[in-house]
């Protein structure tokens, strides 16, 4: 193997690695803030319990998150280094920005929450939760704003040739506000929320099932519903506006991602499919015109087809970017599904009583995770050949001067050690998560606990 | 060139980074050394106070690293490349530890059986040590000058080439520094007993980084000439070196007075100072091109456009003070000597 392609492999197992954990930060930052906020307003204890436990988990998460982001960092200096040359001048300043204005932020505050419950006053400690939250919710902001960059380059002009050519910034908010930054933002943030908030009704979920800790968890479980139904209907939008605009910026990734072919002819949606590449033909179910529909409102519009580019300038695994593609929409329609149905159970009053229903929470957790990688792959494997949209090849981007024996030889030792950080992280959630809150009322028996609870918080 | 009071932008540039890169390497200087020593406590509670003398605070203290490395990626794209691509062995090396030292801290705790306490701590200690001397081993490259061609792609192959003797003694140099750091941070934050095994380990530190010290610094002087070309144009720059004198003999005149936030101010000084004469011995180079000097990289054909270096001015200037409040804030909160009882999570 050579070093493009084991470079890539590299680069997306490690990103894909990473993108396990900072959507669980920033949905269960999101849930940790809601749940201190609450105990101040209301001092009831049982928000208190809820806000420690998941700040627990949070560690976690958030260790993980971080010993595994600066890998990146330095990976687009070690594997990408003509690269790392050609955006300097635009990805080196997203990310120097994240660093001043979001790690910095998160991680000073981060010791504050985790230490500092006694140490500070609970505001000051509620401020630095909130710090933490926001911190994360910057640090996307940041990297995802400099990746579409590379998907839709804006505000910028070329210099030098050959090898010394280099993107350099002419107008910054052209480059921060890029076609597709502000739709893949919000649809990435909203992702991270379902992470979170799903990976919490599915604790609760089986918290209630067992029959431990249920006082606490039907609260948890219903505050948290909410905010996972919202960010499920909000996510279709998102979506929806980014295929928009995927469809109009990079028209090859958008005909790669609906499996469309033909130079420019009405096009169909499917709902799902099988793509083969040879005969340029999708087999599945669908729906006719159904894609026309979708961008142009109406089923004639033509669509611009794979077949409209060069062979040298179509993305190559088609049916993967399909499948990808159509996977994640597949979750994102289950879960609008999902979290309706609980909410109309829970308006009749039987939130709690189907056990399936419960079984099914437990389960999901899984999926928005899912369809955060689907999503991410179909982005990324749609915008090949380019490492930047139209501009740099990917096989131009590497470091001339690595050797296919080393990236071997890191690409294994990631693996190694990545295998042993996921070990670790499953062993030790499902330690947290068996041992549950630590609470010193047994918030379970009855409204005389919930009194002495209250009256304990005064 | 468009300058900012006189000094051109990219020079302001290798004035930030290297402010920044020294100040990560003081703060994450003293959990590194910290963190070498911690095999020689032989206790389980000696060992959970070191670790929760720095627990609260690394975090953000590595988050320097991250900022250095987006501004100098920022700032000098071509250095970024070249320097990260051709170190691509002890750059991947010191990912892992920095991997291995984040969990160990974070996981240690978290079960109580002691052979898995005993396997972080070992991580634990092994990276901390491993990340000082990759440090020093990267610097001792970066100063030694390496083959560039004229795309400024570096042209050295193989694994190991990144160990020179050069680049070990300053990889030693590193260490010892460091340790003698952590061990001063230690005592600020520790008393009793352990306190008084700290003592003997800082004495030993001490040694280690004068005799580390001088070889390196020697052997420089005996075989690497490009390095000494600017102070003999400017005599005026020896200043700097002298100062540096100084404030290592100052480092063990405060310890045996007992006056130990000083020494601590003094080791920080001395990383700081080291690093200018690093700065002095590069500028206006941050790459030597060894031996085609033609390709050599300097602040100016690495930086970014003059355009993206005043916009990230702006945000170091708002930024930087915002950094440091938020230090500020920590540090305060977590003052003092380690509470043995103090929560955790
Ligand atoms: C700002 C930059 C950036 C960001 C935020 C991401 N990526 Fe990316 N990704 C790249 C910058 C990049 C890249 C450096 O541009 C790569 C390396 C090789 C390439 O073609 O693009 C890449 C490649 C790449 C590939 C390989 C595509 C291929 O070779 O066919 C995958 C699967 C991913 N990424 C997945 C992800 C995931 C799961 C992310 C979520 C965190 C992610 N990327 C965020
Ligand atoms: C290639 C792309 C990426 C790079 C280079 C990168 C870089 C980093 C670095 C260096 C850290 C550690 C910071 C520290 O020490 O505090 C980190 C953590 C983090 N990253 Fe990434 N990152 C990437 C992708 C993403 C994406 C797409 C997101 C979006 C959601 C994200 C969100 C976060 C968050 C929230 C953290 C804090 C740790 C956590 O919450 O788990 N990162 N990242
Ligand atoms: C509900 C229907 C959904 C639609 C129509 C949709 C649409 C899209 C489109 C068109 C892209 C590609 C954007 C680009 O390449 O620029 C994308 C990417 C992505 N999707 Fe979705 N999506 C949906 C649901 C979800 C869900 C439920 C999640 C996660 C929980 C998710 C997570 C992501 C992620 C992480 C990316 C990569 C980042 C990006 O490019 O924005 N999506 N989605």
């Amino acid at each position: 193997m050579d070093v493009e392609i084991l470079s890539r492999i590299q680069f997306a197992f490690t990103v894909a690695f990473h993108y396990i954990y900072p959507p669980l930060s920033i949905g269960i930052g999101l849930i940790m803030v809601v749940f201190e906020s609450m105990f101040l307003r209301t001092k009831q204890k049982e928000y208190e319990v809820l806000a420690k436990f998941w700040t627990k988990i949070f560690a976690i998460t958030f260790g993980i998150g971080v010993v595994t982001g600066i890998v990146m960092e330095f990976e687009f200096g070690t594997n990408w280094a003509t690269y790392s040359r050609y955006v300097g001048d635009i990805f080196g300043s997203a990310l120097a920005a994240e660093g001043i204005f979001a790690f910095a932020l998160e991680s000073s505050a981060l010791g504050i929450l985790l230490f500092g419950w006694n140490r500070v006053k609970p505001w000051v400690h509620l401020v630095a939760t909130w710090a933490v939250f926001l911190g994360s919710m910057f640090s996307a902001v940041w990297i995802v704003v400099a990746n579409s960059w590379q998907q839709t380059p804006a505000g910028y002009h070329i210099v030098g040739e050959g090898m010394q050519a280099r993107a350099e910034i002419v107008d910054f908010w052209a480059m921060v506000f890029n076609p597709s930054s502000v739709d893949r933002l919000t649809h990435v943030w909203l992702g991270a929320f379902l992470a979170g908030t799903f990976l919490i009704l599915s604790v609760h979920a089986y918290y209630i099932l067992k029959g431990r800790f249920v006082f606490l968890s039907k609260k948890a479980f219903k505050i948290t519903l909410v905010f996972a139904a919202v960010a499920s209907l909000a996510q279709l939008f998102t979506g929806h506006s980014s295929a928009e605009g995927v469809a109009v910026n990079q028209p090859a990734k958008l005909a790669a991602m609906e499996g469309h072919f033909e130079k420019s002819a009405p096009a169909d949606l499917y709902v799902l499919g099988w793509v083969n590449k040879e005969d340029k033909s999708v087999t599945g179910l669908k729906l006719p015109g159904g894609l026309s529909f979708m961008l142009h409102q109406d089923f004639e519009t033509p669509v611009t087809g794979l077949d409209a580019f060069p062979e040298e300038d179509q993305p190559s695994q088609v049916n993967a970017v399909f499948q990808f593609y159509h996977l994640m929409v597949a979750i994102g329609m289950f879960l609008i599904a999902l979290s309706l149905f609980a909410l109309w159970q829970w308006k009749r009053g039987k939130l709690f009583e189907k056990k399936w229903l419960l079984w099914t929470f437990v389960f999901t957790a899984l999926l928005p995770q899912l369809a955060n990688q689907f999503g991410w792959f179909a982005a990324e494997m749609g915008r090949q050949p380019w490492v930047v949209y139209g501009l740099l090849r990917t096989s131009d981007a590497l470091s001339k001067s690595v050797q296919a024996n080393q990236v071997l030889f890191s690409l294994i030792l990631f693996f190694v050690v990545y295998l042993i950080l996921f070990l670790l992280f499953i062993y030790l959630m499902n330690k947290k998560i068996k041992s549950g809150p630590d609470s010193d009322i047994d918030f379970d028996n009855g409204s005389l606990n919930e009194a002495i609870a209250k009256e304990i918080a005064k | 060139m468009e300058t900012l009071l006189g000094i051109d932008y990219p020079t302001w540039w290798f004035l930030v980074v290297g402010a920044l890169f020294s100040g990560y390497a003081i703060l994450d200087g003293f959990d590194f050394g910290a963190g070498a020593w911690h095999m020689l406590f032989k206790q389980n509670t000696s060992r959970e106070t070191a670790l929760k003398a720095i627990d609260p605070t690394w975090h953000g203290n590595e988050v320097w690293l991250v900022i250095g490395g987006g501004t100098l990626f920022a700032g000098f794209p071509v250095f970024y490349g070249t320097l990260f691509s051709a170190m691509y062995t002890p750059f991947i090396l010191f990912l892992l530890f920095i991997i291995f030292r984040g969990i160990s801290i974070k996981f240690r705790n978290m079960e109580h059986m002691p052979w898995w306490r005993t396997m972080w701590d070992w991580s634990y200690s092994i990276s901390s040590i491993m990340l000082a001397f990759l440090l020093g081993v990267v610097l001792g490259n970066i100063l030694n000058g390496m083959p560039l061609d004229a795309n400024y792609e570096y042209t050295g192959r193989g694994f190991f080439e990144f160990l020179n003797p050069f680049s070990i003694l300053v990889g030693l140099t590193s260490l010892a520094l460091f340790m003698m750091h952590g061990a001063i941070y230690l005592l600020l934050k520790t008393e009793g007993k352990l306190f008084d095994r700290i003592q003997g380990f800082l004495k030993k530190g001490m040694v280690f980084f004068i005799v580390a010290y001088i070889i390196t610094t020697g052997y420089g002087f005996l075989f690497l000439d490009h390095l000494l070309v600017v102070f003999e144009e400017n005599k005026i720059l020896f200043v700097v070196p002298f100062l540096v004198f100084l404030s290592i003999a100052n480092v063990p005149r405060l310890v045996s007075k007992k006056k130990y936030g000083w020494a601590f101010i003094f080791t920080s000084i001395t990383i700081a100072l080291l690093l200018v004469v690093v700065a002095f011995e590069l500028y206006p180079r941050l790459l030597l091109s060894n031996p085609s000097i033609e390709n050599s990289i300097t602040i100016y054909n690495a930086a970014a456009s003059i355009k993206t270096l005043k916009i990230m001015m702006g945000f170091v200037a708002i930024g930087g003070p915002l950094v440091l409040l938020y230090s500020y804030f920590v540090y305060k909160t977590f003052w003092g000597k380690v509470k043995t009882d103090s929560e955790g999570y």
